[in-house]
Order: C-alpha cells, then sequence, then structure tokens
C-alpha cells in the first residue's frame, strides 16, 4: 500500500529559466518511480519542463512553535522594504 | 455492421487501431480500482495514450465512433494480447510490457513508413510507448524481485500472457500485402531484438523466461478469446443504447 512507501516531494519547472517550485507530494517505493509518479501527476497538462522529487524525510522544517520568534520581528521592520527610494522616471520594469 | 477492409493500408490502420482501442479499454478498467492513488492515475495516463491513438488510426481508416462501438467481435482485428483481462497489476504490467516493448519497436521503423499519415503518426506516438515500454519494465523489475509475493504474481502474469506473443511476428497474407507496399514492416524483422530486450528485463527482474507454450493466434482475422466480447460489451453499450446521445 502506499502508506508503506516513503513520500516525496515534487518540483516541477514551469520553463527554462524559471526555478522549480514546490507543487505536492507523491509516495513511491523509490527515487526512479517517484520521478514516473510525479510526472504522471503533475504534469499531464504541460505544466512542467523539468522534475526534482526529494525525500520528504530529508527536508528540514523550522519549527511551528518557534514561527513567533522567528518570524514576528521581521514586521516592525518595514524599512527592509526598499519602499522608500523615488524610482527615477527614465528606469523601466522596477 | 461487418467491416470488411477492402485495401491493405485500412486493414493494417484497423489492426494497430484495434490494439490501442482495446488495451486503452483494457487499462482504463483500473481507473478508480488502482492499488494507489499515484498507481491509478499512471494508469489512466497509459490508457488515454493508447484511446488518442485509436482515436486517430481508427479516424484515418474510417469513421472512428463507428468503427469503435458499433463493430461486433468478428470484426475487431486487434491481436490476442491486449484484450486479455487485466487479473492483477502484475498480470496488467506483464501484458504492457509484453505489448509495448513490441509497439514501440514497430513504431520506431513506422517513422520511416513510406505513408504519410503512418509516419506522423508514429513520430508522436513513439515518445508515449517509449515511456509505457520504460514504466512497464521498471514495474517488471520492482516485482520480479520485490517480495516473495510480488515475484510469484510477475511470473504468473508473464505466464498467462506468454503465449500471445507469437502472434505480434506472424505474418499474414494481409500484412505481407501491407508490407510489399512499404507502409509497414515485416515485424520478424525485429523479433531477435524483442525477445532479448524481454529477456534483459526478465534477468534483470530475477524471473525466468516462462516456458513456451503452444502459440495462439487469430486475432488479427477476427478469432477472439471469450474477454473480448465482455470488453465490447462494457465500452460499446452506452452509444449502442442511445446512438444520437451526446454530452
Amino acid at each position: 500500500m502506499s502508506s508503506d512507501w516513503p513520500l516525496w516531494e515534487v518540483f516541477v519547472r514551469s520553463k527554462g529559466g524559471l526555478a522549480h517550485r514546490h507543487v505536492g507530494s507523491v509516495h513511491a517505493p523509490d527515487a526512479e518511480l517517484a520521478l514516473a509518479h510525479a510526472r504522471d501527476t503533475y504534469t499531464r497538462r504541460m505544466e512542467g519542463v523539468s522534475l526534482w522529487v526529494v525525500p520528504s524525510a530529508e527536508i528540514v522544517a523550522s519549527d511551528p512553535d518557534q514561527a513567533g520568534e522567528l518570524f514576528e520581528p521581521a514586521e516592525s521592520k518595514i524599512y527592509r522594504h526598499p519602499t522608500f527610494y523615488d524610482i527615477p522616471d527614465e528606469v523601466k520594469h522596477i | 455492421m461487418a467491416t470488411v477492409a477492402v485495401d491493405p493500408r485500412t486493414e493494417y490502420l484497423l489492426r494497430l487501431g484495434d490494439d490501442s482501442l482495446v488495451l486503452g479499454q483494457r487499462v482504463s478498467e483500473w481507473c478508480g480500482h488502482g492499488p494507489v492513488l499515484e498507481v491509478d492515475i499512471s494508469l489512466a495516463n497509459l490508457a488515454l495514450d493508447l484511446i488518442g491513438q485509436a482515436t486517430l488510426l481508427l479516424g484515418e481508416a474510417g469513421d472512428g465512433d463507428k468503427l469503435a462501438f458499433h463493430r461486433d467481435v468478428l470484426d475487431f482485428r486487434n491481436c490476442l494480447l491486449v484484450e486479455q483481462p487485466n487479473g492483477d497489476f502484475a498480470q496488467t504490467i506483464a501484458r504492457h510490457l509484453l505489448y509495448t516493448t513490441w509497439q514501440h519497436m514497430l513504431l520506431q521503423w513506422l517513422q520511416q513508413s513510406s505513408d504519410k499519415f503512418l509516419s506522423e503518426f508514429a513520430h508522436k506516438a513513439v515518445k508515449e510507448i517509449a515511456y509505457h515500454r520504460e514504466l512497464a519494465s521498471e514495474w517488471t523489475i520492482r516485482l520480479g524481485d520485490g517480495t516473495e509475493d510480488s515475484a510469484r504474481r510477475m511470473a504468473e502474469g508473464l505466464d498467462w500472457n506468454w503465449r500471445f506473443v507469437p502472434e505480434l511476428f506472424e505474418v499474414d497474407e494481409a500484412l505481407r500485402a501491407a508490407i510489399d507496399a512499404g507502409i509497414a514492416p515485416d515485424p520478424r524483422s525485429f523479433e531477435e531484438e524483442y525477445r532479448s530486450a524481454i529477456a534483459g528485463v526478465l534477468t534483470e527482474a530475477k524471473l525466468d523466461q516462462p516456458a513456451e507454450q503452444r502459440p495462439i493466434l487469430g486475432g488479427r482475422r477476427g478469432h477472439h478469446s471469450e474477454h473480448l466480447g465482455h470488453l465490447l460489451a462494457v465500452m460499446q453499450f452506452l452509444p449502442r443504447t442511445y446512438p444520437d446521445a451526446t454530452w
């Protein structure tokens, strides 16, 4: 059964030059079939040109209980956003 | 409606189209019943590839929907291998390995067919079927070289389907005409390559080659196993009961 199989996180590159983005996960007995399952599950509507699969167990995640100390301090530091500059009119695409 | 092929090209299109249609219908029977969600989706994708191929091939042979839904068993020209029942997952994989390895070699040749339609069709389908062959090989290796139970099931699945392999390399009068016309290859030209490719997968899967059995032929001439009628009944009942239904 799939619960006997390890879980793999799936990343898809939608086109050349863009980064791989996390799209979901699949169960599979090994890396090769994880790629096949990822291909069949997440790229059947032409979503991608490249796939990564990573064993979910290998991902190191931050502890939700630490969210306060990790992320809240950034909330009061709006000066870290580059919004206090006047952009000259000649500069496009910003 | 009896459909008697009038020329070698139409006959050949029917053979390939019926192979894809019947195998596609068979594999689609797994939809909602796959052993795990990922395999369910994977099998449904394989079925859709095959039904897409059938749409193109039967559409070129005539009225695709009429050919698919309004012919009876005796008019179908598919090989016996593709109509064999799914059995368990291993038996389905065995059938897929044996058929798509053959189909992949055939499509590689057909890319050079003198027939423009067949050549263009093959260029598209060969990529799909390369994946089918690869996936079936990978699963054969994992099941054969897996647990005691999976190895036994894989061996039994191969054993069930093995007697239908010789038909893939049979050259009858109708195929001879298509070969002479330059639109189809003589399948015997890649039989040795086929046998050694299958042997390679079985070796890697730590499986013995099934014992040779009396070959069963006749599908190409409409002599089918009992299984095809049941498959057609499920596939055809709706358009036959409501011939003008649209959705």
